[in-house]
Formats: C-alpha cells, sequence, structure tokens
C-alpha cells in the first residue's frame, strides 16, 4: 500500500499532523506503537497555560483539532492572568485523559483519507538523501512521498527509578531501539534528554479536607472559535493544593543518594528542563524554602488517578511511599503509579528548516519531543505545521512559515531551528517579544486566513472572521462618533468609580483610553450594540494603542530584515572578518534571512555589517 | 582574516623611536625575512631580540625585535613588533620593505578590530583602545584606561543585574502565575526600583559630561572687537604652556589654533579665522561668522577693551553668548575705565592686562570653577566618554519617563515589562554583555518552579 503522507507516532504532535494531512485530501497513514495511546497524556493533564494556551487557539484559527477535542472534555477550565494584562491571559484546561483521546480518535477516524495502523518504525526507506517511505521491525515497508517522524520520548526511551534503568516507554511501552541510530546513521545530530514525572494516588485514600480547593473559573471559556462551550460550570472537577513540609524535604535529604539524578545512576547523559525541577532538585537548590506547593489534580471522570503536580521525582519506591505520607490530607494516600524519569533521544533542532522538514533528508520532517520541544501543545503546533507543509510541498506550494510576530507557533519554530536548545524546550511569554500582539483574543484575526488558504478552514469559518473584522471597525467608527457630555449627573456615576473627570465632552474613544474606564462603565451612559468579543478588541486595541503601535513599529523593522534573503549557495568561509565562532554557527543554521541570522547566539552586530556588506557585494541583487 | 597587516604603531614625525607593528600568521617569517640577526622563527615568545633590518644585503635600520606567539597577543594573533630609530626615511622604508614581503598595511583601527574579532576583547574595550590611542593628555589616557579595565563596564553590569531582578519576577509572576510563594511585583514595588535606576542612569550621564571634557577637551573660542587683544590673550595662555603650537584637526573639523593644558584637560582653541595673524580680518568676519564659531564652542572668551565705551556690536555679541559658558576679559585694565561693566554679572568678568601677564591666573582659575575641573582632577575618573554609550544612556532615561507616565495610567505590569526589558536590552549593547538566555537563567536559578 502507498500512501501519500506517513505520520510516524500517534501522540499530539502525530495526531495533528496525520488531521491535517488527511483533512487537506492527502492518503495518510499514522503508524503507531500501540493504537491504545493514540492522544495520551503520559504526563500531567493540563492543556494550555501561560503562552501554551494561545499556541492552543492559534491551532485552532489555524484549523487544527486540539482546542476542539480539550472543549468537548476537559475537566475544568480557567483564564489564567485574568488580573493582567490582555497580552498575558491564557486558557488552561484540566484534560480528562480518558475521554481525550477518545474524542480524539473519533475525530481522526472521521476522516475517510486516514488510516491508523499499529506497528513499530525501525527504519526510513531513503534514496538520494530523499525519503521514500518506512521499514517496520518485521520489515514490511510502506512507501510514501512523505515522512513525518513524531516519535515523543519513544526513541531509545529509559525509565529511571532509583537504582534501575530499563528501556521502557512511558506506560511501560516497548520503545523504539532503531530507529534513532539509523537517523544518526543518515548524518543526523542526536541529542539525549530527559524529563519526570510524579506520582499518581487513588483519589479515594486522600482526605481533601486537608487541602485548599482550587476550582474552575465560573464564566464559560472556550479554546475554540467556532463553538460554544457545552460544559456547565457547575459540572468542573475542581484541583486541590498542599504543601510539602520539614518531614518531606527531611525524607528526601536523607535519601538523596537514592534518587537516579543524585547519585542512584551515574550514566545518566540526559539535559532535563530547567522548568521542571524534581522535586530532589528543589529541596536542594532552594534549601532555604521550608515549603513547596503541590497540587492535587484530577486525570479522569472515568478513574481515580490523581497527579501530584510539583512532586515529580525518580526516589525508589519505598522512598516515595515516605515522601507521599509526610504531605497533609496523603497521610494514608495509596501510590497507584510511582513517579519516574524517562531518558530518550532526540534530533538537535538547528537541523531543521522552518518548514520542520530536515535540511539533510528532503520529504521528512519532524515535530513535538524529537526536535527537542516539551508539552503537549509545543508537540501538537508542531505536528500541525508539519502536516500543512508536507501537504504543501506534495501540492507544489511554498510552506507555510509564520513569523514571530505572527504567532507564538512562529517564535516556537524559529527559536528551535534558529537558536537551539540547552533543555527540553517549553514555551513561554518570555520568548515572545512581541507578546502584545500575540494575545489570545486576537488568535484568529492573526490566522484564520491562513488556515482558509491551505484548505483546514472552510468558507463558513472564514465568513464569521471577515463578519468579525467589519464588526470591530463598526464599533471604532462608533466609539469615534459618539460622545458623552460631562456634566454634574455623569460626573457623579464616574466619581462613584473613583474617576475623576472635568467637564467637558469626550468621545467613547477618548474616555475608554483613560484608566479604569471599560466598556461596562461606558454602557452605563450609552447602549453599545455589540457582541461581548467585538467590545473586547475595541477595548484592547484603544486602551493599549500606545503599546500595540510601538510593537507593530518593531514588528515592521523586523520584517525589513526578514526581506534581506541570504542566499542558499553562500560560503561562509570566503567572508574575512566574521569571527570563528559566528561562522560555525551560520553553517550550522544556515539562516535564510539576516534577520534570522541575527537571532543566532554567538553572531555579534560586527559579524552581522560585514555579511550585509559581503552580501551587498556578492549578490547585488538580492538587497 | 587571513592575511598579515603591518602598520607604523607610533605618531609620524620626530622622535627618538618609532614602533612598526606586524600581526597575522605570516608575520614572524615576513619580518624573519628582512631581519639579521637570530632566526626569529626559533626566538621563544615574548622575547626581543636585537639586530638589523636588511634590504637584501644593505642594513636599513639597527632595531629591537619583539616576537609574540599566539595567542597572548593584543590581536590573539602572532604579532611582531619592530623598535626602529624614529626618523620618517628609515621607517618608511622599513614599512616598505614589510609591505613589498608580503605584508599588507592595515587599515585605521584594524588591530583592534582584529582583537574584537578574535574575541580577546569586547565592544566597549574596542571603543576604549581606541580612544587610549588618541589620548592626548594623562588624564585621558586614564580615562582610556578605566574603560578598558571594565570598571564602566561594572557599573553597567550592576544596572542591568538591579534590572533583571524585576524582570524575571514579573516574568516568573506571568507564566507560572499559580505559585504562590513568589514575590508579585506591584506598581507600589515597581515604582521606588524605577525611580532608583531612573537616578542611576543620570548620574552616569551627569559624570559623563566630564568624561567627554576629559576626552574632546573644552572647545574655546576667543571673540571680540579687533584690536581688543585677542591674539596676545591666545599668544599668552599658549607660552604659558609652552605647548607646541600647531594645526591640528579637532573633532569637529575645525582647526584647532592651539592646545594648552588646565589642570590636565586640554582647552582647545579653535581658530577664530585667523586671529593669531591680524586682528584687522575681524572687521570683514562680522558677527554672523562669529555666531557660527559660539555655536560650536564650549566656552567664549568675550575680550573687551577696559578703554572704550559700549557698543551695539558688543551688546549683540554678548547677547549671543548668554546660554553658553563665558567669561568676559575686560582688558587694558591698566588703561582709564571707560567701559560700564554693570552691564555683564560681575562673577563672569576677569580683569586683565593680557601685555603686562596680569590677571592670566585669575582666568584659569574661573575656566576650573565652570568646568568644576577640581572636581574631575580629584574624583577618580569612571566615566562613560564615548558619543554611542551616552546616545543609549539618554534614550534608556526617555523610556524610563514614559514608563513612569505608563505607571500613571494604570498600565498592567505585564506592559511595562517590555519597556524594562528593552531598557536592558539597550543598556546590555553598551557592552555586549546581553545574550538571550541570560533572562530565562535568571528565571530558573532564582525561582523554584516546576511540576
Amino acid at each position: 500500500m502507498n500512501y501519500e503522507i506517513i505520520v510516524v507516532g500517534g501522540g499530539h504532535a502525530g495526531c495533528e499532523a496525520a488531521y491535517a494531512s488527511a483533512k487537506k485530501g492527502h492518503s495518510t497513514l499514522l503508524i503507531t506503537s500501540n493504537l491504545k495511546n493514540i492522544a495520551d497524556m503520559p504526563c500531567n493533564p493540563h492543556i494550555g497555560g501561560s503562552a501554551k494556551g494561545i499556541v492552543v487557539r492559534e491551532i485552532d484559527a489555524l484549523g487544527g483539532v486540539m482546542g476542539k477535542v480539550a472543549d468537548k472534555t476537559h475537566l475544568q477550565i480557567k483564564m489564567l492572568n485574568s488580573a493582567k494584562g490582555p497580552a498575558v491571559q491564557a486558557l488552561r484546561a484540566q484534560g480528562d485523559k480518558i475521554a481525550y483521546p477518545k474524542e480524539m480518535l473519533k475525530t481522526l477516524n472521521s476522516l475517510d483519507t486516514l488510516t491508523i495502523k499499529e506497528g513499530m518504525v525501525e527504519d526510513l526507506i531513503i534514496n538520494n538523501n530523499k525519503v521514500e517511505g518506512i521499514v517496520l521491525e518485521n520489515g514490511e515497508k510502506i512507501i510514501s512521498q512523505k515522512v513525518i517522524l513524531t516519535t515523543g520520548t519513544y526513541l531509545k526511551a529509559d525509565i529511571l527509578v532509583g537504582n534501575t534503568r530499563t528501556r521502557k516507554g512511558p506506560h511501560g511501552e516497548k520503545p523504539s531501539n532503531y530507529l534513532s541510530d539509523n537517523l544518526k546513521k543518515y548524518g543526523f545530530r542526536i541529542i539525549r534528554l530527559k524529563t519526570g514525572t510524579p506520582q499518581r494516588i487513588d483519589r479515594k485514600s486522600i482526605d481533601f479536607s486537608k487541602t485548599k480547593i482550587e476550582p474552575g473559573d465560573d464564566k464559560l471559556l472556550t479554546f475554540n472559535f467556532d463553538f460554544p462551550a457545552t460544559y456547565k460550570i457547575e459540572d468542573q472537577e475542581p484541583c486541590y493544593l498542599t504543601y510539602t513540609n520539614e518531614e518531606t524535604h527531611k525524607i528526601i535529604r536523607e535519601n538523596l543518594n537514592k534518587s537516579s539524578m543524585y547519585g542512584g545512576l551515574d550514566d545518566i547523559e540526559g539535559i532535563g528542563p530547567r522548568y521542571c525541577p524534581s522535586i530532589e532538585d528543589k529541596v536542594v537548590r532552594f534549601s532555604d524554602k521550608k515549603r513547596h506547593q503541590l497540587f492535587l489534580e484530577p486525570e479522569s471522570r472515568y478513574y481515580d488517578d490523581i497527579y501530584v503536580q510539583g512532586f515529580s521525582t525518580s526516589m525508589p519506591p519505598e522512598i516515595q511511599e515516605k515522601m507521599v505520607h509526610s504531605l497533609p490530607g496523603l497521610e494514608h494516600a495509596k501510590i497507584l503509579k510511582y513517579g519516574y524519569a524517562i531518558e530518550y533521544d532526540a534530533i538537535y533542532p538547528t537541523q531543521l528548516n522552518a518548514s520542520l522538514e530536515t535540511k539533510i533528508i528532503s520529504g521528512l520532517y519532524t515535530a513535538g519531543q524529537i526536535n527537542g520541544t516539551s508539552g503537549y501543545e509545543e508537540a501538537a503546533c508542531q505536528g500541525l505545521m508539519a502536516g500543512i507543509n508536507a501537504s504543501l510541498s506534495i501540492e507544489g506550494k511554498e510552506p507555510l512559515v509564520l513569523k514571530r510576530n505572527e504567532a507564538y507557533i512562529g517564535v516556537l519554530i524559529d527559536d528551535l531551528i534558529t537558536k537551539g536548545i540547552r533543555d527540553p524546550y517549553r514555551l513561554l511569554s518570555s520568548r515572545a517579544e512581541f507578546r502584545l500582539i500575540l494575545r489570545s483574543d486576537n488568535a484568529d484575526l492573526r490566522l484564520r486566513k491562513y488556515g482558509y488558504e491551505i484548505g483546514l478552514i472552510d468558507k463558513k469559518q472564514l465568513e464569521r472572521l471577515i463578519e468579525k473584522e467589519q464588526k470591530i471597525n463598526e464599533l471604532k467608527e462608533f466609539m469615534n462618533n459618539n460622545k458623552i457630555k460631562i456634566k454634574d449627573d455623569t460626573k457623579e456615576i464616574f466619581k462613584k468609580n473613583n474617576i475623576d473627570i472635568p467637564n467637558m465632552t469626550l468621545s467613547l474613544k477618548q474616555l475608554i483610553k483613560r484608566p479604569q474606564i471599560n466598556m461596562k462603565l461606558l454602557e452605563q451612559f450609552i447602549e453599545i450594540p455589540f457582541d461581548e468579543e467585538i467590545k473586547e478588541q475595541v477595548e484592547i486595541n484603544y486602551k493599549y494603542e500606545g503599546y500595540i503601535k510601538k510593537s507593530i513599529v518593531e514588528a515592521e523593522k523586523l520584517l525589513k530584515l526578514e526581506k534581506k534573503q541570504i542566499p542558499d549557495d553562500i560560503d561562509y568561509d570566503k567572508i574575512k572578518n566574521i569571527a570563528s565562532e559566528a561562522r560555525q554557527k551560520l553553517k550550522e543554521v544556515k539562516p535564510k534571512t539576516i534577520a534570522q541570522a541575527i537571532r543566532i547566539s554567538g553572531v555579534n552586530p560586527s559579524d552581522i555589517s560585514v555579511l550585509s556588506v559581503y552580501l551587498k557585494k556578492e549578490y547585488n541583487n538580492h538587497e | 582574516m587571513n592575511d598579515t597587516i603591518c602598520a607604523i604603531s607610533t605618531s609620524q614625525g620626530v622622535g627618538a623611536i618609532a614602533i612598526i607593528r606586524v600581526s597575522g600568521q605570516e608575520s614572524i617569517n615576513i619580518v624573519n625575512s628582512i631581519f639579521k640577526g637570530k632566526d626569529l622563527t626559533k626566538v621563544k615568545s615574548h622575547s626581543i631580540n636585537y639586530g638589523y633590518i636588511v634590504d637584501k644585503d644593505k642594513e636599513i635600520d639597527e632595531v629591537l625585535v619583539s616576537v609574540m606567539k599566539s595567542p597572548k597577543t593584543f590581536t590573539t594573533e602572532d604579532t611582531v613588533e619592530i623598535n626602529t630609530h624614529g626618523g620618517i626615511a628609515p621607517t618608511n622604508k622599513v614599512l616598505e620593505l614589510l609591505l613589498t614581503n608580503g605584508c599588507r598595511l592595515a587599515e585605521p583601527g584594524e588591530f583592534t578590530k582584529r582583537a574584537f574579532l578574535n574575541g580577546r576583547i569586547d565592544l566597549l574595550e574596542a571603543e576604549a583602545v581606541m580612544d587610549k590611542i588618541n589620548a592626548q593628555t594623562e588624564k585621558q589616557n586614564q580615562l582610556a584606561n578605566n574603560q578598558l579595565n571594565g570598571k564602566v563596564s561594572k557599573l553597567i553590569d550592576e544596572l542591568r543585574n538591579d534590572m533583571i531582578q524585576i524582570i524575571s519576577n514579573i516574568n516568573v509572576n506571568i507564566d507560572f502565575p499559580e505559585y504562590d510563594d513568589v514575590d508579585i511585583i506591584t506598581n507600589e514595588i515597581l515604582v521606588p526600583k524605577i525611580n532608583n535606576l531612573k537616578e542611576k542612569i543620570k548620574k552616569i550621564i551627569e559624570e559623563s559630561k566630564n568624561g567627554e571634557i576629559i576626552k574632546n577637551g573644552i572647545v574655546t573660542a576667543i571673540i571680540g572687537e579687533p584690536n581688543v587683544g585677542k591674539s596676545s590673550l591666545l599668544n599668552t595662555l599658549l607660552n604659558e604652556e609652552k605647548a607646541i603650537v600647531t594645526d591640528i584637526a579637532g573633532t569637529t573639523r575645525d582647526i584647532v589654533e592651539g592646545q594648552i593644558s588646565i589642570n590636565g584637560i586640554p582647552l582647545n582653541i579653535i581658530d577664530t579665522a585667523g586671529i593669531r595673524k591680524t586682528d584687522n580680518i575681524i572687521e570683514s568676519i562680522g558677527v554672523e561668522k562669529s555666531k557660527d564659531m559660539i555655536k560650536k564652542a564650549d566656552l567664549v572668551l568675550l575680550v573687551l577693551n577696559n578703554n572704550e565705551a559700549l557698543t551695539e556690536e558688543i551688546k549683540k555679541l554678548y547677547s549671543s553668548i548668554k546660554e553658553k559658558n563665558f567669561i568676559i576679559i575686560v582688558n587694558k585694565i591698566d588703561l582709564e575705565n571707560k567701559i560700564d561693566l554693570n552691564y555683564f554679572p560681575s562673577d563672569k568678568i576677569i580683569k586683565m592686562s593680557i601685555k603686562n601677564k596680569q590677571g592670566v591666573d585669575k582666568l584659569k582659575d574661573k575656566i576650573i570653577e565652570l568646568f568644576n575641573l577640581s572636581k574631575i582632577e580629584t574624583e577618580d575618573p569612571t566615566y562613560l566618554s564615548n558619543t554611542r554609550s551616552i546616545a543609549i544612556l539618554k534614550n534608556c532615561l526617555k523610556s524610563i519617563e514614559d514608563i513612569e507616565k505608563s505607571i500613571k495610567n494604570n498600565i498592567p505590569i505585564d506592559m511595562l515589562e517590555i519597556d524594562i526589558k528593552n531598557i536592558w536590552e539597550e543598556l546590555g549593547k553598551i557592552n555586549g554583555k546581553y545574550y538571550d538566555e541570560e533572562l530565562l537563567d535568571e528565571m530558573f536559578s532564582r525561582f523554584c518552579l516546576g511540576k
């Protein structure tokens, strides 16, 4: 059987990749080592979070599936940072580890062009540096035009607990033992990364009265832009907050040498994520802290596992028992699964183009943890982009490359391919220099049109977007044209809200720019006949106009540099006066534009000016 | 950067010795090929070798040759320095020999550029070296040394360090909002920190003005009507200092008529259209031309004749210098007083009889007072003295003022963070210390976060 596109791996990256490719009408094979693990959430049960929640919105805007599946199945949802500015607000849902994969499978099964098959991929079929299919463990060969690798943590996965190392993937699954060696053989630089996960506790054995309840928001929220929320606010499942204590820390300190990471194992090469230290790390590095926060999070409505967020560890089971029992509310807790660390192989991501196609093997794309990222959302958005770009390539079209000022997805991919990684990469708002433009509320306005162009967003969805844009403009006009005359009676209403305005006539636009004035307050004077989402857009745009404009100006500067292309055939050895570190980095990353070259660490402004002069001299027409 | 470069590194002209510097892979081989003495390819690194520079068999000059092997050299490349016997002819002949034996003439500043590109010095240090090369007085040299030793870098680092504490804290508030043991940065916490930052930057800028004075000197214009004693004043000042009177190019491309040093600070007296040659020319120049000079000057000396009454012309001149640092010199006090001195502020008047060398010290004291030169003298100079850095600081100050406005307008803290981070990045450009992972390092080393 031949396919146009084969997706290897059924995690969050694989699902989006397979969905995008099949939805665009390409015959697609999704091959996974275990059908039961499609869209599995082996670690924390969250979907979204700071920056990540915006990515889920972006996936939805482009026509991906994560947001819709999460909306249909989550246990609770909240808006993070709701007290801060609009740029840093992001949704976070508590996913259901049974319902989410089930719903995802249903979504995938609805596509006629998609075949899902169980199997372990051992090698690729490569001809003249071009991929032509895959080879399974049993020797079976499957031919395709494109292959997308989304292998997650399964490449040479080792589970580490105490002083034992076992060649196993999450849930004790069989790992992929040969694929990464074969990738090395084709010339890829392979690195070893590491991550960890905490215990799962039986809900029935926890005394929640000793913990603090953390409910979902009391406002209906959705990731997706097309359907209203289907859950009931009161049906949301709460999370709970508890803390470690001196006793917990004493147990950890006394048994530190038994942890895999602190001497239990002496052959750990994997680099763990900085933002996700084990509890051992926290106790050692922040020894002055008397307690650490732990969140008890339900994993599903259909079983009793509670995830202990913040307690990731690689201590042996008997020590984990003691640690867990020292926690308030968990004195009699029954551990269903012990925490562990996992080591796995990944591809160093500067070996990728912005389309996520590898530079060495054409037709081969990679997405998700294999590219050194961490997190379901980071994986999903790369899967979506790989799926889109593999399809576009088959269609003979240019890849869709999102810029840093267009999407967090653009930031993520550009970071990966330009800067490489030091530890498993997580998206953070601080990584996005244009975060004021890359908001959760405007993901559809930023990206839907791309989704339509590539064929993942249909006509109706596009029309809704265009109508929204029109409404926004109408409301802007409305705000400009309608004025309020501030007299003694109106002044009273402002005064009640601690706002002091002199007697004068002001347009709604002028008023909304003032601190503390919002649409709701203005509606006490005048009816504003527009939907909430329209009012939200206009309020943000007017209130933070100065800041948004500044961001746009900065983004335009960047765009100018993005236009300065660096030809593929450039020979950096021929350029005199470039510092040697910069030369080596430029050769490795092969930046496509001057803007990208500037972002490479180790490339200094003086190198950039030398490079620019060289380009001008050697390639006049590229200016 | 593979070629070998050479240049005469001492200033051209008469001197006891001159030094020619050669840097690059082939430097030792090339010099060895024109050297009679020890085999330079076999001598120890950082050794000084006596011998002759020869053209075929003909001895050109008796020299000392320092051989310094990579990487412990200024450019980090193999470097040879040839000490010749001054004199333009032999030095140029040696240079010529080097050029015909495989060296390329270095472009201005190219040795420093190589040191920078090879990672030997950072951007700020590179600028300091350029300043050091141009340093004319001892104090300038000291300032350049300070910058080179990273004193200014340290000052900037301290500022940035204060800032990154705030920035990383705000970022942790944004990215990990569920953590309750991290301080939440509010306006109340932010305002004093921003204020402190502002004061520190202001202070550096304030002190940098002194830095600029040390580096560029005080550009001084002597103006006045014909025959009041402008040229005598100039000559008196110059003679007093026994300074060499030459035409040297100043920073503003004006011809500097002469340079004297007051408390180690150069006073560059700019040409007032040949005042030294004749006083009569001034008549044809008029007020317009004087205005032009006044604009360029840091200090204006208006010379008046005690023996003549005030004219409209003088009043016009005076009104054009009021905004400047100025001193009214009333010359010829040995003659009868006819001028109305109440027209000028008394603390700006210096009475002199230039002919009798009377009042010269008072004038110098006044200049010291006006420019706070005594303070510069006693203080350890850690000023930022290059224009690029000062411009960055001034921009930062403006951004801080914007932040203060935004705080008043209740702009959310995460938006203010964007401005603060920009300032932090800009400051990093001063000493080229900004690198991308710095913020993340700070976030994860200072705060305990994770699943």
